[in-house]
């Protein structure tokens, strides 16, 4: 006999048999030993070898992206068959929320090494305190500053100078990306950069709450903006990342400064572009597919939550990286 | 598709495409005990050149291999997936759930690891060996000195965190939202607790270790200067990142550990666990501590006194909550109906070893008594004391307890014992006389030593010996009991376990609480 319970109960689908894991495990360590091997080939041995790696890394690129959109193809096609139960539909609104928590913890490494190399290591570099006892001797005539314009190897006279293992030559920038350097206020692309973000974060919510009421075509809008705003400020990151390496001679090479600059920008720019992507990805399946209602649309939420991520983010970067 | 009550499909492909969290968790069981055996197999490599002074059978730089490989393969290959598997084994049956939340990725997050560890051992084979700069991989050993194969250590790292990552997100969605009607937290078992918070560290530790090797790969091949002084940056700045991934990554070993000897002793003491409340606070706070005290690791690098001291004070402030544990354990057993079958005889070994390698952890806490035992081989038996008799024995206690229920037969409790001592002997005698010679002053990592050492070097390298090949003992016994065991189906294996886990049939069924029972 069936229980009252049972019948009420909602069954939790487990998926019987899956070949995704293993698809995605072999396109996944095919493109992480391919991206090794270009990467061992371009600084230990001979770049000619490396039409292999970069063959390897993208027959395994091209297959974990498809395996992964074979993947969420098969999950929208379980909702839409009516299989996700709603305690299936908290797994994925928990599995999306600690994986925004985890992104953000990776943020958090880079932001920690600014904030230590800011507080601790360029003054002891310099000099002051307990930690700066070397100075003299390692680093005779290193001053700090915050953006550095000059490594302490430029400071004793270039890499051959240098007491301790020469490990690379870090050259120094002319121009930081700050905004006292930067020529005119309107040409400062931080700042415009910022608008965008913000905006886009506004225009997301605009196409949430539209969604919410069910008008369709203003989500569809709404989304449609926020994609080209974020197709915009890839663009306006592009300009800026043009302008460092041709006009203001920052590059990676220029010390912690531009390590960190180019890192964290960098890094937010990949998720700017993995966030757009998600959106677009959203915006076609709207439009195209027909999809999403009022009561369930968790593929845009998800997105959304993941847009509003990157532009707290940028928050904290313009803040760091440009302003203070 | 309706209801089914099918076992599960046949040949490789069950294994390979399975989404069931038990098959899941015998795959992750499997493979963690083979990298336990490739890992001891260099620490036996290890100990072999250790057994006499002078240089035995080994050249220096491949001895700085093994000690890298061991210790990676053993964190990452044999402890923490070992764990893993436990947690797909016993989580949904234990909270009354059908299966982990989000089986496919499940699957994913083991089948990422067998490649993984393959890749990261046949560094040993490419030009200019294997990784060499131990397990902690600091810079500039891992960068400006380090071996062309570290590009290939450093994806696997990142891949081995996404792994970890994933499974991490599948037990915490698990637990909040897979529990029975009436299973309140409050009402969790203690290893479900443990492996929460566990989870919790890890989605929040994982992408810093993936920062701080991305760091080093910016640094090798693309000019970067994080860790090089030249550029403004720091080496140390290498390790405040590596442990502040690293400190709580210890407790991420050892609190499903103690999650595991929480659900043994009340079993075999015929009593609940005194204080299950503190139990969990006690493993919170733990977990909260574990995030502010890591530059306890790095006391010689030339910090500011007044980092040595707050990382002094809050690393003294661990004991705590771990006394409180210990104590709890203890009072549990407290005038008990105690009976001492293998699990409980692991438990008990467990919680006399892990309790001295937490007083010397107490030791090595204090920064002006830490200049001396710093990178000692003191440091050595501390962790391994931790690592080995409190994860390992831990693990193995519980594969004692819940084999029988997992495949309906029984172990060889005679040859459970005889495992039991002989290990306890060779572990013992393999690790303590290390603490001699490391207050003593021989270092770690270090392939040759002083004369005066010979002695003891030698008593811990028969030891270690001893107790791998104890290990051996413990395969030939789970095998059997697989195989040939003898069989039972009593629900309740154990007389004293309590929890849902044992309200099932055994051998557990392949599917089981499709619907959720009832928590009183």
């Amino acid at each position: 006999m069936t229980s009252q319970a049972a019948t009420e109960y909602e069954k939790y689908y487990v998926p019987e048999k899956s070949k995704l894991a293993v698809c995605a495990t072999i396109g996944l360590i095919l493109s992480i030993f391919g991206a090794a091997s270009i990467m061992n080939d371009m600084t230990f041995g001979d770049p000619e070898e490396s039409t292999y790696s970069w063959s390897i890394f993208l027959i395994g690129l091209f297959f974990f992206m498809a395996t992964l959109f074979s993947w969420f193809k098969i999950a929208i096609q379980e909702n839409i068959a009516g299989l996700n139960s709603a305690q299936l539909k908290k797994s994925y609104v928990l599995g999306m929320f600690w994986f925004i928590f985890s992104e953000v913890m990776f943020f958090f490494a880079f932001f920690g090494a600014l904030f230590y190399v800011r507080t601790l290591v360029g003054p002891w570099l310099a000099g002051d305190g307990d930690g700066g006892r070397m100075n003299g001797i390692l680093w005779d005539g290193f001053e700090y500053a915050w953006p550095m314009m000059q490594t302490p190897q430029e400071a004793v006279g270039g890499a051959t100078e240098q007491l301790i293992a020469n490990n690379g030559a870090f050259t120094s920038a002319e121009t930081s990306m700050a905004f006292a350097d930067a020529h005119a206020w309107y040409a400062w692309l931080p700042m415009w950069n910022t608008a965008v973000l913000l905006t886009s974060s506004l225009t997301c919510h605009f196409a949430h709450t539209n969604i919410l009421k069910g008008d369709k075509s203003k989500f569809n809008l709404w989304l449609g903006i926020t994609v080209g705003l974020g197709i915009f400020f890839l663009f306006l990151q592009f300009m800026e990342y043009y302008e460092a390496y041709e006009l203001f001679g920052l590059t990676l090479n220029s010390g912690i400064y531009g390590s960190t600059f180019f890192m964290l920008t960098g890094f937010h720019g990949f998720h700017v572009f993995m966030g757009m992507t998600m959106l677009l990805i959203q915006l076609l399946r709207s439009v195209i597919g027909k999809q999403f209602t009022a009561e369930d649309h968790f593929g845009f939420e998800a997105s959304s939550w993941y847009w509003h991520f990157v532009d707290v983010v940028w928050v904290f970067l313009f803040l760091f990286v440009y302003i203070l | 598709m309706g209801d089914h009550h099918h076992g599960p499909a046949k040949g490789l492909t069950r294994w390979l495409f399975t989404t069931n969290h038990k098959d899941i968790g015998t795959m992750y069981l499997w493979f963690s005990f083979a990298m336990f055996i490739l890992g001891g197999f260099f620490a036996m490599v290890i100990r072999a050149e250790l057994f006499q002074p002078g240089m035995q059978l080994i050249d220096p730089a491949f001895f700085n291999q093994m000690t890298t490989l061991h210790g990676l393969i053993m964190v990452f290959g044999a402890i923490m997936p070992s764990f893993v598997g436990l947690a797909n084994w016993l989580i949904p049956m234990m909270i009354g759930a059908p299966d982990m939340a989000l089986p496919r990725m499940n699957n994913w997050s083991f089948w990422i690891l067998p490649p993984t560890f393959l890749l990261l051992a046949s560094t040993l084979f490419m030009e200019g060996g294997a990784p060499a700069f131990g397990w902690t991989f600091y810079a500039p050993l891992s960068t400006t000195y380090a071996p062309p194969s570290v590009t290939f250590f450093i994806f696997s790292v990142h891949v081995l965190g996404l792994s970890s990552i994933m499974g991490s997100i599948n037990i915490i969605a698990t637990v909040m939202n897979m529990r029975a009607p009436g299973m309140t937290y409050m009402k969790m078992p203690l290893f479900v607790w443990t492996w929460l918070i566990t989870a919790f560290l890890l989605v929040a530790v994982m992408p810093v270790l993936a920062g701080a090797v991305t760091m080093m790969l910016m640094d090798i091949h693309f000019g970067t200067s994080f860790f090089s002084a030249a550029g403004g940056g720091d080496p140390v700045l290498f390790q405040h990142v590596f442990w502040f991934f690293g400190h709580p990554e210890v407790y991420i070993i050892i609190l499903p550990a103690f999650g595991v000897v929480s659900q043994i002793i009340p079993a075999f003491s015929r009593k609940p666990l005194f204080g299950y409340d503190s139990m969990v606070y006690a493993t919170a706070s733990i977990a909260f501590l574990s995030f502010i005290v890591w530059a306890h690791h790095m006391y010689t690098v030339g910090m500011p006194v007044a980092g040595e001291l707050f990382f002094m004070y809050a690393t003294m402030l661990i004991a705590v909550p771990t006394g409180v544990k210990v104590f709890n354990w203890i009072s549990t057993m407290w005038r008990g109906a105690m009976s001492f079958e293998t699990p409980m005889l692991f438990s008990i070994g467990f919680l006399v070893l892990f309790t001295i390698g937490g007083f010397t952890g107490l030791m090595l806490s204090i920064a002006p008594a830490d200049f001396q035992y710093h990178d000692s081989y003191f440091v050595v038996a501390h962790f391994h004391y931790v690592m080995v008799a409190g994860a390992v024995f831990s693990m193995t206690a519980a594969i004692y307890f819940w084999l029988p229920k997992w495949c309906g037969r029984m172990y060889n409790e005679t040859m459970g014992k005889t495992h039991f001592w002989i290990s306890f002997i060779g572990f013992n005698l393999a690790f303590f006389p290390q603490h001699f010679v490391g207050l003593a002053g021989m270092p770690r990592r270090i392939p040759d030593y002083a004369l005066q050492f010979a002695d003891f070097n030698m008593m811990s390298s028969i030891g270690a010996f001893i107790y791998g090949a104890s290990q051996i003992l413990f395969l030939y016994n789970v095998i059997a009991t697989i195989v040939a065991g003898e069989p039972t189906s009593e629900e309740k294996v154990w007389d004293g376990a309590e929890g849902l886990e044992w309200t099932l049939p055994t051998p557990a069924p392949y599917h089981t609480f499709e619907t959720p029972p009832a928590v009183k």
